[in-house]
């Protein structure tokens, strides 16, 4: 059974600016260290439409698994180290809900006493943008897909979701895609069961979650999922690679891609994900 | 030091931590703002689908003729024996003769309740009271219990009968509230009622009759006359 | 349906509340987890409960109006707390009740102890009450040779099954009617299996309505406490509560001290969507405003009323302005029925009397974290609770603050008993460590770069993460590396 999302309407609707000539890419630590084509395929995308991209190279973290782990000054001392990254005006742009978050909301939180990086912080905050949603609302993304018909399923990770308020934006840039048909999953708003730490200390809870995210994506019978997120990613596909391996499948049954990724290949881009 | 002392002391103690007043909530914004400018009829129409849906059962007559509508609904639901306030001014209007007639046995209120416990709780299949308005919003009666018309009478029976005039209804609690100032004197006892007492608490089943009322019939009188 | 006879019987409730350890948790989550038919019927319920919430607020702004206007109302009522309280006891003292204060569930139950020894009370007849819960009310009154039996339907099949309630508004959610039929037909005499929910009802409603009309003292919560009017205000479908307020010739409310408002007026907004997000219900069927006993010409009523206000670690999250959110509930379960960690392990796995999110957050309070620091942690924040909370109580956010209070380093003035209770070295060890590295731009460089190369060596086994999941493995080339070699 589906459950119809009740917002809570707390996003007020984000005025957006006009398309600028460069930004900041903030790769975060787990697309820099595991998934770095999804950071670099939304790199390419920006690129293509004429943006100049500056990957500041001494970007680390945001703090956020610190943070959500209960070691506020622990992420306080690692995003302190971010914030002079960003000198010019340029929109920050995070190809994932959760790190976006962190910088928009919980920057400003952990610098509460400390005036001079408040105001930092909350400067950064302001232009900090999650990838897909300025994908779609700064950059206008609109170009002809060039792929063979096929269905996918979303899944919107709850920061995205809930701190973002961008979880129609994945699907707004899908339907951009004239041969790409979009299979909503029952108990699409639920949550994955990643949550960082959560996923080590709670293995169980986090397992019942995972799997039934994984049943329910592979019952629309899409032929991937895609994601806007590289925790989600990681959390959904490995855990239907393990499902896979436990039944002595060697194809994969759930492939999936970041958003970036899919979005790169079906409009003619040329896709760095292939080792 | 009391329990009491200690404990607002430690509230009070804490208290400054919090900088800013708390702005006073404001609540005529909200409700203004969803204001309907209703007709008597339209309300009536919006009480009783919110009520009906509860499983209650509404019967809209013209003033005069209630006490016969009462009669014949007790005889089609087998009453044999109806409580009542007999002081009130509906209470007044019914006569013993006529639901006699119909088989049903009119019992005034007599005593206090320990004096009838025994009875309220085996014998008596039904009672009467009057309501003192209801809700179009939500489908409820308000009741104000009364020594005339005391609060198990709505409560202990397995049917309850109610009198409810179509002009005393309010498009929502909050309007009902400030229109007739409650915050000014409360009675002991005030009610909303929405219908017949249910439960859902096995398996999400709804089943009506759970500790109080199984059945609840609503007579609403008008003026204009909007009889089914 | 045979007439069920009286009894008196009834099973000791569920082990008492004593203490949550780590391994306890993690061994009750293991149990709920694995508990087929426990997570389908959680599920089957859970989605029922959203849908109806869902369909009760089909118009955002009105939604969005009124959760302001909630938040507002519970934000305003606790900055004047102490106040509101003194104005409650003395307009309910005026009206004829006797208000009580208890800084502790010991405290409570001596003072309820002593108004049923008073009346020589055999039975007490409970309304819903979650606080009688929370002090373990059952097992004083018994302990003390009182019967104390609950009479509303859910609170009534836990009890007789020697259970908790699962959930804060449905008890007996975790039970399926055929399992309700077998406890009946054997803990009630004389009651044939019947798996009928209506006839099972029907059989709860006999047994009980003999007590209530035996009972000395009726016992029930309070959904709101008015200060103006000195009014106390209870939320039900069942009946029951009127029943335990109106028959029995002693009424005792129990209640937490933050659920007190200034205005009558308050709890329109306050009731309304309290019923529309706790069961999808547009409203109870019953509002019960009481206001006082039975007066001298009133005739019938309690003779006697009695408040009891509990602090229990209340006044300890009003002394922070964060945790003080936390006070702001109204008891929906929403953010329960929302929960897909409750969802999956359902109420009793959390070992506290309040489950799922709102629990996590306000048991540390009562409890002290050195019983409930693991808690905070059962949470992958993913924000549903926040979303749905009808007065917007930051749940994620006080849950992150909460794993911070637990884990923080022994501190000599701790804003919460039992803060640092789940501090181990070795963690913070490890993340002080994690901040060095990630803090410093050329040691993470450094860091990324040996994982990449070496990523040969990264362990096949990773902690929880490998329990379900294949290996998460560093790529060949960081986003870095990617980035210095496009063209």
């Amino acid at each position: 059974m589906s459950v119809p999302l009740v917002s809570a309407g707390e996003h007020p609707v984000r005025a957006y600016p006009p398309r600028p000539q460069a930004v900041y890419f903030y790769g975060t630590c787990l697309v820099d260290l595991f998934v770095p084509e999804a950071g670099m395929d939304a790199i390419t995308l920006l690129e293509r439409e004429g943006i100049r991209v500056i990957f500041p190279d001494n970007q680390t973290c945001c703090g956020q698994p610190a943070f959500s782990s209960g070691f506020p000054d622990e992420a306080r001392q690692v995003a302190a180290s971010q914030l002079d990254l960003f000198p010019e005006d340029y929109p920050v742009v995070v190809p994932s809900g959760s790190c976006g978050g962190m910088i928009r909301w919980h920057w400003e939180k952990i610098f509460a006493d400390d005036p001079a990086r408040y105001a930092q912080a909350k400067a950064i905050a302001e232009r900090t943008y999650e990838f897909a949603e300025f994908l779609l609302h700064v950059v206008g993304f609109n170009r002809p897909d060039q792929g063979e018909p096929t269905t996918v399923t979303l899944h919107t990770s709850c920061s995205a979701r809930r701190e973002m308020g961008t979880h129609l934006v994945g699907r707004e840039l899908l339907a951009k895609l004239g041969n790409v048909t979009l299979a909503h999953h029952g108990h699409e708003s639920e949550c994955c069961g990643f949550g960082g730490t959560f996923s080590l200390k709670h293995p169980d809870v986090s397992t019942a979650m995972v799997t039934d995210k994984v049943a329910a994506l592979k019952a629309t019978g899409a032929s991937e999922v895609v994601t806007a997120d590289c925790g989600c990613l990681l959390n959904i596909t490995k855990r239907a690679a393990k499902e896979d391996l436990d039944a002595g499948r060697v194809k994969a049954s759930l492939p999936g891609e970041h958003l970036a990724t899919f979005l790169l290949r079906r409009t003619g881009g040329q896709a760095s994900g292939s080792n | 030091m009391s329990a009491r002392d200690r404990i607002l002391a430690k509230l009070r103690a804490n208290a400054p931590q919090i900088p800013l007043p708390v702005p006073t909530p404001q609540l005529d914004a909200h409700y203004a703002a969803r204001d309907r400018q209703e007709s008597t009829l339209d309300r009536l129409a919006r009480f009783r689908t919110g009520i009906e849906s509860f499983h209650a059962d509404v019967h809209v007559t013209l003033e005069e003729s209630w006490p016969e509508l009462l009669a014949r609904l007790c005889a089609e639901k087998g009453v044999s024996s109806l409580l009542y306030g007999a002081a009130t001014p509906a209470g007044q209007r019914l006569d013993a003769a006529a639901f006699a007639a119909n088989g049903t046995a009119l019992r005034p209120w007599a005593g206090q309740v320990e004096d009838i416990k025994a009875d309220l709780f085996h014998k008596v299949d039904a009672g009467f009271t009057q309501a003192r308005g209801a809700i179009a919003e939500t489908g409820t009666l308000i009741l104000w219990p009364s020594p005339a018309e005391p609060r198990t009478l709505s409560l202990v029976p397995p049917i309850h009968f109610v009198l409810l005039d179509a002009a005393t209804i309010h498009p929502t609690f909050f309007d009902a509230l400030r229109a007739e100032n409650w915050a000014g004197g409360l009675p002991t006892n005030a009610l909303l009622v929405s219908g017949p007492s249910k439960t859902a608490d096995i398996q999400q089943t709804l089943a009506y009759g759970a500790h109080g009322p199984k059945e609840l019939i609503v007579l609403v009188t008008t003026r204009e006359g909007a009889a089914q | 349906m045979n007439a069920p006879t009286p009894h008196t019987a009834h099973a000791t409730r569920g082990k008492p509340i004593a203490f949550v350890s780590a391994e306890a948790l993690r061994e009750r989550v293991h149990e709920a987890i694995n508990d087929d038919h426990l997570r389908s019927s959680f599920r089957g319920a859970m989605d029922f409960l959203m849908a109806k919430r869902a369909a009760q607020f089909p118009d955002e702004s009105e939604l969005v109006s009124l959760r302001s206007l909630s938040e507002a109302i519970r934000q305003y009522s606790l900055s004047k707390l102490p106040d509101l309280l003194e104005q409650l006891e003395a307009n309910l003292t005026r009206n004829g009740v006797h208000v009580h204060w208890a800084e502790t569930p010991d405290e409570a139950n001596a003072i309820m102890l002593d108004i049923a020894r008073r009346h020589q009370a055999k039975l007490i007849v409970k309304g819903k009450s979650m606080v009688s819960e929370e002090i373990e009310f059952n097992h004083a009154m018994e302990a003390a040779g009182i019967g104390a039996l609950e009479s509303d339907m859910g609170e009534y099949i836990v009890q007789l099954a020697g259970e908790k309630p699962s959930h804060i508004i449905m008890p007996a959610i975790h039970k399926t009617k055929e399992q309700i039929a077998r406890l009946f037909a054997e803990k009630v005499p004389g009651v044939d299996y019947t798996d009928n929910v209506d006839a099972l009802i029907q059989i709860g409603r006999q047994v009980l309505r003999e007590k209530f009309e035996q009972a000395e003292i009726g016992l029930s919560g309070v959904n709101f406490a008015v200060a103006e009017t000195g009014t106390l205000c209870l939320v039900e479908n069942e009946g029951n509560g009127r029943m335990c307020t109106t028959v029995p010739k002693v009424h005792i409310a129990i209640t937490g001290i933050e659920k007190v408002v200034e205005k009558l007026e308050h709890v329109a907004p306050l009731y309304s969507i309290l019923t529309r997000s706790a069961t999808g219900q547009a409203v109870s069927t019953y509002f019960n405003l009481i206001s006082g006993p039975r007066k001298a010409d009133e005739k019938d009523g309690p003779q006697e009323v009695h408040l009891v206000l509990l602090d229990n670690g209340r006044s300890q999250a009003y002394a922070d302005e964060q945790l003080r959110k936390t006070l702001q509930c109204i008891r929906c379960g929403a953010c329960m029925n929302h929960c897909p960690v409750y969802t999956r392990i359902g109420g009793h796995a959390y070992g506290t009397t309040y489950p799922g999110p709102i629990g996590k957050i306000v048991s540390p309070h009562m409890m002290g974290l050195e019983q409930t620091h693991l808690l905070p942690t059962l949470s992958t924040l993913c924000g549903a609770c926040g979303e749905v909370c009808p007065v917007k109580i930051p749940i994620p956010e006080l849950l992150v603050r909460l794993r911070g209070e637990a884990q923080s380093a022994p501190h000599p003035h701790p804003a919460m008993v039992g803060q640092g209770a789940g501090y181990r070295p070795l963690v913070s060890f490890v993340w002080r460590l994690w901040a060095r590295i990630y803090a410093q731009p050329g040691a993470y460089r450094a860091f990324t770069w040996l994982a990449s190369r070496f990523r040969a060596l990264t362990p096949s086994r990773q902690s929880g993460w490998t329990v379900a999941r294949t290996p998460l493995k560093p790529a060949p080339k960081r986003l870095r590396d990617m980035v210095r070699e496009r063209v």
